[in-house]
């Protein structure tokens, strides 16, 4: 199987948030596969090099500086097409899921989202995906040729560095790209904190947080003593809490750090699907039979406000 | 200017979803289905264009079984003003589902496609990309702002970096996120006033689409439990045991 992944960038530089790929490349077909790059003038191409791809080619051009799935989707399908891939691979994200679903578009081609595992059997693709808000998981098969796909980050973790050269190569951009669809702006950014579905730990927030300033108090306070990231219910965001790139859960991000600390987040289904792969999960919650406590390795039953104080306190000492 | 909005029938998003005795479907029975909430949300956003003047006709459709009429009832009942159901018993990935919506937007040239970023049931989140690619239109997926002026959209866009905002031509089609908007709650008179509205009914093959399937569903399983750990009574025995047993501190 000949893989090309579609690297993930805001049309400046390269995120790490490629790496999920590029394991599940190693995994799948190790000697085989390439890395498109698209953007203009690309920064952190050095994230790519190192994992044994065959090439990583990279896209530059003026009007690809901004990621709009208009424009980059043309690009991949591309070179897709000339390098007769069988699988066009991305990790799942918000850039991926916009920019390789119109890919599959323009390339009339079945695509597979946010998978969890994957093997060949006579002749077919199969596939495990979660389904219905990660409630169950779904076995699909898939003929023809080329798939696209977006893996679920953390089932395929990290690569593994080899010694194999990957060539850095420029590659042209197809003419013609459609330029309709504009860019105007980007609000956010994790505020120096680790980005949330990367880090190693992070903490977690619901509603009862009642105010920005309360939250970033108690939840920030414990995820910067942890060197973590924030995360937020959508209950926690839908009331201005937090804000809406924070939230874990079905339609937000999927996590699964080391540790994962959920204060005052009831435990519904929608966001248990973002972070029930976590290692190891703490609850604190006033209500024993809150149905966080049913994932969670540790539980505390306790008032936030109570607690948190110290619990930030000792952690901070016991780091020091 | 008219705007075409897809609604999917799906289970409602608070029932409990277990595989079925033979581990190849969901179990169904009794299972209350409802609208997408992703649908209801792009339905409502519609729907609000129309009442402050910037379109003038709503058109809801679905592809899928007779019983899928209930759920474009729930669309005329909130404000759509007709609906198409293209019926289909037939075993549909998401391409067949974005290849006969293409059809009916060359039927009803709508100026904009308004549709939930991703049905509630398979998760796939490509129908409405796909459908822009297929049609050679721009696409905002994950609208959570929408304003139009001068024949342009502008929407801001929810991506894991934060809120981005783009401006694209009409014609496009654009993905609802959860915080575009909440939908109304449906009233009585609605409901009588949707029985008398046209709801049309079409196959795939009036549409002259015909549909190859390539991926399919085969099993549908529990994902492993987790266990419930233990109840530590204090922030210090939590702290200890985060370092001495996890070791994650
Ligand atoms: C289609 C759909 C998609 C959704 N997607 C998501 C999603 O992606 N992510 C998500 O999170 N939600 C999602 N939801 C919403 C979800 O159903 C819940 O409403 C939400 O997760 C609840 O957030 P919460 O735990 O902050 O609030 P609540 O349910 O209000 O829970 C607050 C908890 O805090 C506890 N508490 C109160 N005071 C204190 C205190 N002082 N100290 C300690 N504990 C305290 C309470 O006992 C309670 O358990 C979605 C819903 C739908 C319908
Ligand atoms: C008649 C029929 C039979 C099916 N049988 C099976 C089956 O046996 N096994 C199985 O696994 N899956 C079956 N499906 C589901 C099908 O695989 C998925 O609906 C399809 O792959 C799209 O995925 P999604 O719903 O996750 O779309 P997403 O891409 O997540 O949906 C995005 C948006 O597309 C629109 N959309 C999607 N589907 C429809 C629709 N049917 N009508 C109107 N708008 C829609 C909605 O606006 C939705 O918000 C069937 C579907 C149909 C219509």
């Amino acid at each position: 199987m000949k893989i090309l992944i579609v690297a993930e960038t805001d049309g400046g530089r390269v995120s790490e948030k490629t790496l999920p790929a590029i394991a599940f490349a190693q995994q799948q077909s190790p000697n085989n596969f390439a890395i498109l790059a698209i953007g203009e003038n690309l920064q952190c191409i050095e994230t790519l090099t190192g994992y044994g791809a065959q090439a990583v080619l990279t896209v530059s051009h003026p009007a690809l500086t901004k990621p709009l799935a208009e424009r980059y989707a043309p690009v991949i399908a591309h070179h897709a097409h000339q390098l007769g891939a069988d699988a066009i691979v991305a990790t799942t994200t918000t850039f991926s899921r916009d920019v390789l679903a119109r890919t599959a578009g323009l390339l009339d081609a079945p695509m597979l989202s946010d998978i969890i595992a994957l093997e060949s059997a006579n002749g077919k693709l199969v596939a495990k995906r979660p389904i219905y808000s990660a409630n169950l998981i779904g076995t699909f098969e898939v003929e023809g040729s080329p798939v696209v796909m977006t893996v679920r980050g953390p089932a395929w973790g990290k690569p593994t560095p080899t010694s194999a050269e990957s060539p850095v190569q420029s590659a042209e951009a197809p003419p013609d790209i459609p330029q309709r669809a504009e860019w105007l702006g980007l609000q956010g950014g994790s505020g120096g904190r680790p980005d949330l579905t990367q880090a190693r730990v992070v903490v977690s927030g619901g509603r009862p947080l009642k105010d920005p300033e309360t939250f970033e108090k108690y939840i920030g306070g414990l995820a910067d003593a942890l060197g973590g990231a924030v995360g937020a219910t959508r209950a926690a965001v839908d009331s201005g809490i937090a804000p809406n790139e924070l939230q874990v859960g079905q339609t937000g991000k999927t996590v699964a750090p080391e540790l994962y600390i959920a204060v005052a987040v009831s435990g519904s289904v929608q966001h248990l699907a973002g972070m029930k792969d976590s290692k190891v999960i703490v609850a604190i919650n006033t209500d024993p039979e809150a149905p966080i406590f049913q994932v969670a390795d540790y539980g505390l039953v306790a008032d936030l406000y109570q607690v948190l104080p110290e619990l930030t306190e000792l952690v901070k000492n016991s780091r020091a | 200017m008219k705007i075409l909005v897809s609604v999917k029938r799906v289970p409602d998003p608070y029932a409990k979803i277990t595989p079925s005795a033979t581990g190849a479907d969901i179990n169904r029975d009794g299972l209350q289905m409802a609208v997408n909430p992703f649908d209801e949300i792009a339905l409502e956003e519609a729907i609000r264009l129309k009442e402050a003047g910037k379109a003038s006709e709503v058109v809801a459709v679905s592809i899928g079984g007779a019983e899928s009429q209930e759920q474009l009832r729930t669309a005329l009942a909130m404000g759509a003003d007709r609906a198409i159901l293209v019926q289909t018993d037939a075993l549909l990935d998401a391409p067949s589902v974005a290849k006969i919506l293409a059809a009916v937007y060359q039927r009803e040239q709508p100026q904009l496609v308004l549709m939930g970023k991703q049905a509630i049931d398979m998760d796939e989140n490509q129908v409405g990309q796909m459908l822009a690619a297929q049609l050679h239109l721009p696409q905002a997926t994950f609208a959570s702002k929408i304003t139009l002026e001068n024949g342009s959209a502008i929407v801001e866009r929810e991506t894991d970096n934060g809120i981005e905002t783009i401006k694209t031509p009409l014609p496009a089609v654009i993905t609802a996120d959860l915080r575009l908007n909440e939908p109304r709650y449906v009233a009585l008179t609605g409901i009588v006033r949707a029985r008398s509205k046209p709801l049309e009914t079409l196959t795939p093959a009036d549409l002259g689409v015909q549909v190859q399937t390539r991926m399919r569903l085969v099993k549908v399983e529990a994902p492993p439990a987790r266990k419930a750990g233990k109840r530590v009574s204090d922030v210090h025995e939590l702290v200890r045991l985060l370092r001495e047993e996890a070791r994650v501190i």
